[in-house]
């Protein structure tokens, strides 16, 4: 990643030292160049604070190579319409958050930070964020729920560019060579889930593996069942665990399930182990590399018909994290405006397949790409994870993974988040 | 070490009447001029290897949040922090599954190694390219062969199941997805990781015991295997010491291999001390909790460390 960063921080420079060295001799600049260069890579080791006037940084965890691209080429636009460089840092998932409070300790903070949802409320709880509304950035056009998703504590911090959710991908030759239809309530998944495994195949896989992605996958069960994250042991959790012991129970489900992440789910599913699987839009890029195989995609069936179906909303937003300078803060709030604004959401959702956040965007979106209108109808009423619990969700999230684990290798489901409730509050 | 100074010592002394300054103050300077060769290595040591520990130690006994980050200001609290940690069952949980994992890596690890490094000593054709293909797995970063024996390791799609399947023994045992099996196999894995370590380390001893000892045994009479008993393994001492201390410490807070393999699953059946930090300090953002159990660690390791330098100690006198 440093590598590509520090490529990046070269062609960047010229242009910059150009500009600005305007009757300086050529001699004057190389060692110019040369010593941002070094005081570039000082302050990637964190121990300055060295900012260039016309160059904002936008960190992210775009590290997937198409990803990264698809940023880049957004960040080029919208630099180029507010004049500045805007450079790209992407650091795996997993590490955004610790690497920006280490950066926040050492006062060498980016300019805009990329959160994952579910993270931002720690951050913007430690004080770490802008209210994007005093930096001119407007809700209009966002629905309610999406403008929530990027607030904590009714401050919106984090504006997002799209938005995902779960659905139910099956394949469509299988389901079809077996007369079965695609399954709407909990009863039909359960009976067509049967039908469907056969020798080696699964009739459907999903994550209960020991991290986020396990309760990620969860959460539609428990959220449309009437469950809640404060109440882990009501009935309504316990009755959404039992129906997936239920489906481990019929065979549907292989055992691996407790050890898989959502891209394993995927392999899977793709290598034909599974004529069914609960994942995400964001797998649609690798489902389509595969020409041989024919899916569709229906929302998560429900507890009884006529109940809605409720998934986690999940991706990214854009925010500005404090940093003191109140005039890069500003820059850095156009810089947001711009890479959120209703046409680059609709590139950026075109390109990585997910629902623009703006309204206005993700009614073209759904002309465009019809194949997923039912994943557009599921993020209006998927609910955001830290709503309710904010800082404290991973606590509940931790003790969530532990139950799940727990009760489809054996234990009881009310065993099982009796511990988990008791955990989660005595963690908080 | 002793000897060096006697030597060093004696011309000082005939300098001393030939000129006759102040011994004293010629003393004194050496002195100095040894403390100033000591020296950079201690400031290394009290900032590389010091100061994060006081740190960690500190930071066990403060309320460490994200908003420390901001503020700096991480208030005391006591022994909350440890008390917190004491009191999750989870925690008597990971050190239990600590304690079965480093004792059974390292049996397994030194055993295997031994034996491998015990039959490679031979001369036989081919001899070199097995020994360098036996090193593979150490070339291997932990991460990727937590990942690829994740995927041998799978219950229905991975080899290892459909190969014992063929053989017709045990074709869907749970690997890694039954709370109860998961710990063994996490286990195995490291072994396989750890076994070159010990052969090469267990290999060089073996190189060092003269042919004259062997030769007077096979004199003596005695059986391949007490000659391995009574004289291979005691000469082999010291260097068995190393490769066990050096081994566990490393097994002791392994982490990466776990999180590739498990993360800490199913239900915890695999959680370790280092599972058990990174998950405090790093999901849920509880660095006080982290450094508690860090601390701990730091602790355990500490105690071998020390029965480390006391068994070289003595070898040495």
């Amino acid at each position: 990643m440093s590598k590509r960063f520090t490529s990046l921080a070269l062609t960047a420079h010229p242009p910059a030292a150009t500009h600005r060295g305007r009757g300086r001799s050529r001699r004057a600049v190389a060692p110019f160049a040369a010593a941002s260069v070094l005081v570039a890579g000082a302050a990637l080791t964190g121990c300055g604070q060295q900012r260039d006037a016309d160059v904002y940084t936008v960190m992210n965890s775009s590290t997937d190579e198409s990803y990264h691209r698809w940023d880049a080429e957004a960040m080029a636009r919208c630099g180029e319409r507010l004049g500045v460089t805007i450079e790209q840092q992407s650091v795996p998932a997993s590490q955004v958050m610790t690497k920006a409070l280490r950066m926040a300790s050492s006062k060498s903070l980016p300019d805009v930070v990329q959160f994952d949802a579910s993270e931002m409320p720690t951050f913007a709880d430690a004080g770490g964020l802008v209210d994007l509304r005093t930096l001119g950035l407007s809700t209009e056009d966002i629905p309610e729920g999406i403008v929530d998703f990027g607030s904590y504590q009714g401050t919106y911090y984090g504006a997002a560019r799209s938005v995902n959710t779960l659905a139910l991908f099956y394949n469509k030759d299988v389901l079809d060579r077996a007369g079965v239809e695609v399954p709407t309530t909990w009863a039909q998944l359960r009976e067509s889930a049967e039908k469907l495994t056969q020798g080696r195949r699964y009739g459907l896989a999903l994550s209960a593996g020991g991290a986020e992605d396990g309760v990620f996958q969860f959460m539609p069960f428990m959220w449309s069942n009437g469950g809640d994250e404060t109440d882990l042991d009501g009935p309504r959790v316990v009755e959404a665990l039992d129906y997936w012991k239920g489906l481990l129970k019929d065979g549907s489900l292989s055992k691996s399930t407790v050890n898989w992440t959502q891209a394993d789910v995927n392999d899977q599913f793709m290598a034909g182990n599974a004529a069914m699987m609960i994942n995400g839009p964001w797998q649609v890029e690798t489902l389509n590399s595969d020409k041989s195989l024919h899916w569709g995609i229906a929302p998560i069936p429900v507890p009884e018909t006529g109940d809605d179906s409720v998934g986690p909303l999940g991706g990214a937003v854009l925010t500005v994290p404090n940093t003191g300078d109140e005039a890069r803060e500003k820059t850095a709030g156009k810089i947001v405006a711009c890479l959120s604004s209703e046409q680059e959401q609709l590139t950026y959702a075109l390109n990585s397949w997910m629902v623009p956040a703006n309204a206005k965007a993700a009614a073209v979106w759904r002309e465009r790409v019809p194949e997923l209108d039912s994943l557009a109808d599921q993020v209006a009423v998927a609910r955001s994870r830290t709503a309710k619990l904010g800082a404290g969700w991973s606590s509940v999230s931790l003790a969530l993974q532990s139950a799940f684990q727990s009760a489809l290798t054996g234990q009881s489901s009310e065993t099982a988040l009796k511990r988990a409730q008791q955990r989660a509050t005595s963690g908080n | 070490m002793t000897t060096s100074t006697v030597t060093a010592r004696t011309p000082a002394k005939a300098s001393t009447t030939a000129t006759a300054p102040d011994p004293d103050r010629l003393r004194r300077r050496r002195r100095l001029a040894q403390w100033g060769f000591v020296a950079p290595a201690v400031v290394f040591m009290l900032l590389f290897f010091g100061y994060p520990l006081v740190r960690n130690v500190v930071m066990s006994f403060q309320h460490y949040t994200p908003k420390t980050f901001f503020t700096g200001e991480a208030p005391f609290n006591g022994t909350d922090n440890w008390s917190n940690v004491f009191q999750d069952a989870l925690f008597g949980k990971a050190l239990w599954h600590t304690l079965v994992f480093t004792a059974g890596s390292l049996l397994g690890q030194f055993c295997i190694g031994l034996a491998l490094a015990v039959f490679f000593s031979r001369r036989f054709p081919l001899n070199g390219v097995l020994r360098s293909l036996i090193l593979l797995p150490w070339l291997v970063p932990m991460v990727v062969s937590g990942i690829v024996w994740r995927r041998i390791l799978d219950q229905d799609t991975g080899v290892l199941n459909s190969f014992l399947d063929t053989l017709g023994i045990g074709g869907h045992t749970p690997w890694l997805t039954s709370p109860e099996m998961a710990l063994v196999s996490v286990i195995l894995v490291n072994i396989w990781i750890g076994i070159p370590f010990n052969m090469v380390i267990l290999y060089g001893g073996l190189q060092e015991i003269p042919k004259e000892l062997h030769e007077a045994a096979a004199l003596d009479g005695a059986s391949a295997w007490r000659t391995f008993r009574s004289v291979t393994l005691p000469v082999l001492k010291p260097v068995v010491t190393v490769v066990l201390v050096l081994g566990f410490m490393s097994t002791v807070k392994i982490l990466d291999l776990i999180l590739a393999l498990t993360d800490g699953g199913p239900a915890d059946a695999t959680q370790t001390l280092g599972t058990l930090t990174y998950q405090n300090s790093f999901v849920q953002l509880d660095f006080g909790a982290g450094a508690v159990v860090g601390n701990v660690l730091i602790l355990i390791s500490a105690v071998f460390a020390v029965f480390y330098l006391r068994a070289n100690r003595t070898e040495g006198k």
